[in-house]
């Protein structure tokens, strides 16, 4: 097979070759913009010039004819011109305004979702799962389709008090920003790792698997050449897993998932935020988890009916006080919310000052 | 052809309004066998309620050791067309924007080697190339190479930086995200491509505090653009947006955190040096409100998930420095950084927990950045902490 001749450290292409005409020449002098509809915004230059961007959402995992069908639209609508976002949307940039909606018209009949702008749930930023990655304890892309499914209209029309980030991580090791999203999804496994001490002594270095364990529950067991764990003080994240792959922590029977709520990125009004535990486990239920949908909209719903306009899940959570938010969701509170690892004793509360 | 499969489980998930990633897989897999494989093995799995992928082993393309993942079917007998399905990670472009004649290049090369799947993006940002087989890395890499594209990291080294949308097609932008993005994964393609770090290291730019790209959450080094001057009012926008139905007291006034604002129904007052720059007010009426004055960023470290002390945000090291071509002032603290990591950290330590080991101070003096309040919440409350020889001359 004859092949290119290849080259090395030459970086990705600039940038600047992929930009459309009007973004080259509005380059960092935009004057501002305004959202139209649930996925199209317009950007205004100090020029006068406008862009528009007509976004809609993907599953993230893309064959190459869907992304052949994306370019010949951005071809026909937008001179060959899109961009994808941080979390994972498809932009069509279009300059010309009387191809705004011709545009729009043929991404519905092709069935694509408009939407994902202004105080809206945008696409899940979300990790591989069972398609590709070997520490996962549930499927992203299955929980992402199922949640998506189910808010659909807050994705294309309907509004929320405030945009809301939701994330699905498939292990603790969190691929992506899951912990400070607004909800997410985080799966656990709940069983300590089963040790196959026969692999151990050939596929694993004992010091890192013994360096990888938070909680210092790894020793080395040397008449085995290999190593054991202290089942009281293993918290099951999995960390030892990915360091040596003989430490088996997948166990169908027990592993599922968590929810977390109340982070955020940005600083807007209040300083970015973890989420916190509010659901310790639902037990995987492909294809569709729905206990999964069912929580998840008990606390959008709360929060749809009580938040202030502009404020965030945290937000909300913080002003209304935890007890409040357990009541209005109807979540129950367990052990398991209160918090014993490294930080714990800045989470316990230390005033008489509380709602009931 | 393709071996077909029974998919009952994965058919549901083709019902319903959102686009479907069932679908894509079948899509590729009329195609690709690889994927056809990748398919029936997905439904075992939701079947068994389990993942049957398998990590490590080194595989990648001459002259790097990043950029390709090893990823094995732990059931190699029941789907030997994904046996091998390794991820290959192409450089995205900075803010992620394509023609679409750079897509279709790289879809022919995709289909000419590969499944025929991937993701735009992975979590980092790279183009993901998901599922191949070793002997297909070389002429992946030799085809991608050639028209103009290079790997982006993985494992203990630089990986790929990315940014938002930045100054191409936002007002907010205090930096040119795009091009720092470039220049920065320019300049370290060796830090990228050949892993010699006690881990993982990712830049992440933002252009200001709404930070689109979640700088601040998953970045060891966060880099977040600011400014240093006022807010400049347009109040004839001002009344525009209180016009079209903005409540402007409660909207903007009583949600800025700093209570720097006024509004007496005519004009809206801004008490600058009490202003936070946290966004809020500029992001609900951009055509009423501007930054003015010295742009540049601030620099702050450490974010990262869960593994090993807990997730942690970035916290700030330098509450401001310009940024302009050729950032050279930046380029040196970021390699006094790695210096200081290089001597002090342990195998699969990111650069944050050892900050937190070794102590701030110590961090700072040896990258040479002055203690600033801006830097804390809060001062420490407790009493015990240490003091050097030279503290005493001071």
């Amino acid at each position: 097979m004859d092949l290119p001749q290849r080259r090395t450290d030459i970086g990705p292409p600039h940038y600047k070759d992929f930009l459309p005409p009007v973004i080259q020449k509005n380059y960092g002098d935009w004057k501002h913009h305004e959202v139209l509809s649930g996925g199209v915004m317009v950007h205004v230059g100090n020029s006068g010039d406008k862009v528009w961007s007509v976004r809609v959402a993907s599953p993230r995992l893309l064959s190459t004819d869907t992304i052949r069908e994306m370019a010949d639209i951005a071809q026909k609508y937008c001179g060959g011109y899109l961009r994808f976002t941080t979390r994972n949307n498809v932009e069509f940039l279009v300059s010309d305004e009387k191809n705004l909606g011709p545009l729009q018209d043929e991404l519905k009949a092709k069935k694509y979702m408009i939407g994902g702008i202004g105080p809206r749930i945008s696409n899940i930023v979300h990790t591989q799962g069972w398609i590709h990655c070997h520490s996962a304890a549930t499927d992203a892309s299955g929980l992402v389709k199922a949640l998506m499914d189910d808010f659909a209209d807050y994705f294309t029309t309907k509004t929320l008090p405030n945009k809301v980030r939701l994330a699905v991580a498939c292990c603790t090791n969190m691929c992506g920003a899951v912990h400070c999203s607004d909800i997410a999804i985080v799966a656990i496994h709940r069983k300590v790792p089963k040790i196959d001490h026969d692999k151990v002594k050939n596929m694993c270095e004992v010091p890192s698997t013994i360096a990888a364990c938070p909680t210092g529950a790894i020793s080395p067991d040397p008449g085995k050449k290999s190593v054991k764990i202290n089942d009281d003080k293993c918290m099951y994240c999995g960390n030892c897993f990915t360091v040596c792959p003989p430490l088996e922590i997948h166990d169908p029977e027990f592993d599922g998932v968590a929810i977390v709520a109340g982070g955020k990125v940005g600083s807007l009004r209040s300083d970015p935020k973890f989420s916190k535990l509010v659901v310790p486990f639902i037990k995987n239920n492909p294809p569709r988890w729905p206990e999964v949908i069912e929580a998840v909209d008990k606390i959008l719903n709360a929060y749809a009916k009580d938040a202030i306009k502009h404020e965030r899940v945290g937000e909300w959570i913080e002003r209304i006080g935890w007890e409040k938010f357990f009541k209005v969701t109807g979540l129950p509170f367990t052990f398991q919310h209160i918090d014993d690892f490294v930080i714990a004793r800045e989470t316990f509360r230390t005033s008489p000052a509380f709602k009931w | 052809m393709p071996k077909k499969y029974e998919t009952p489980l994965l058919d549901e998930l083709e019902k319903g309004p959102f686009p479907s990633f069932v679908t894509e897989i079948k899509k590729a897999a009329a195609k690709s066998s690889m994927a056809g494989d990748e398919l029936g093995q997905l439904e075992k799995s939701y079947r068994d309620r389990r993942g049957y992928w398998k990590h490590g082993g080194i595989v990648g393309v001459r002259g790097y050791g990043s950029g390709v993942i090893g990823r094995y079917s732990s059931l190699p007998e029941e789907f030997p067309e994904v046996a091998n399905f390794h991820t290959v990670r192409i450089n995205s472009p900075s803010a992620f924007f394509y023609t679409s004649d750079s897509l279709r290049q790289m879809c022919d090369i995709w289909d000419k080697y590969g499944s025929g799947l991937t993701n735009m993006h992975g979590s980092t940002g790279d183009i993901i190339l998901l599922g191949t087989t070793t002997d297909k890395l070389e002429p992946i890499f030799a085809e991608f190479s050639s028209r103009g594209w290079d790997l982006g990291g993985s494992g203990s080294a630089l990986r790929t930086p990315s940014c938002c949308v930045g100054p191409a097609r936002c007002e907010w932008a205090n930096i040119d995200t795009l091009d720092l993005t470039y220049n920065l994964t320019q300049e370290f393609q060796d830090e990228m491509h050949r892993p010699a770090f006690p881990y993982k290291f990712k830049f992440k730019v933002a252009g200001c505090a709404v930070d689109c790209i979640a700088s601040i959450a998953r970045a060891d080094c966060s880099i977040i653009g600011t400014w240093r001057g006022k807010i400049a009012v347009n109040q004839a926008e001002v009344a525009n947006y209180a016009k079209s139905g903005m409540n402007i007291q409660s909207e903007i006034v009583d949600m800025c955190p700093t209570k720097c604002m006024s509004y007496d129904g005519k004009e809206l007052k801004i008490k600058d040096e009490d202003c936070s720059r946290c966004m809020h007010c500029i992001a609900k009426m951009t055509k009423a409100l501007k930054p003015t004055g010295e742009k540049g960023a601030t620099i702050l470290m450490g974010s990262k998930a869960p593994f090993v002390i807990g997730a942690t945000l970035s916290w700030v090291i330098v509450p401001f420095i310009k940024l302009e071509p050729p950032y050279d002032e930046f380029k040196d603290l970021v390699r006094k950084m790695w210096e200081f990591w290089d001597e002090h950290g342990k195998n699969r330590e990111r650069i944050g927990e050892l900050i937190i080991r070794r102590g701030m101070r110590e961090f700072l003096e040896f990258i040479g950045v002055d203690p600033v309040p801006q830097q804390v919440k809060e001062p420490r409350r407790d009493p015990f902490f240490f003091w050097k020889e030279e503290d005493f001359q001071k």
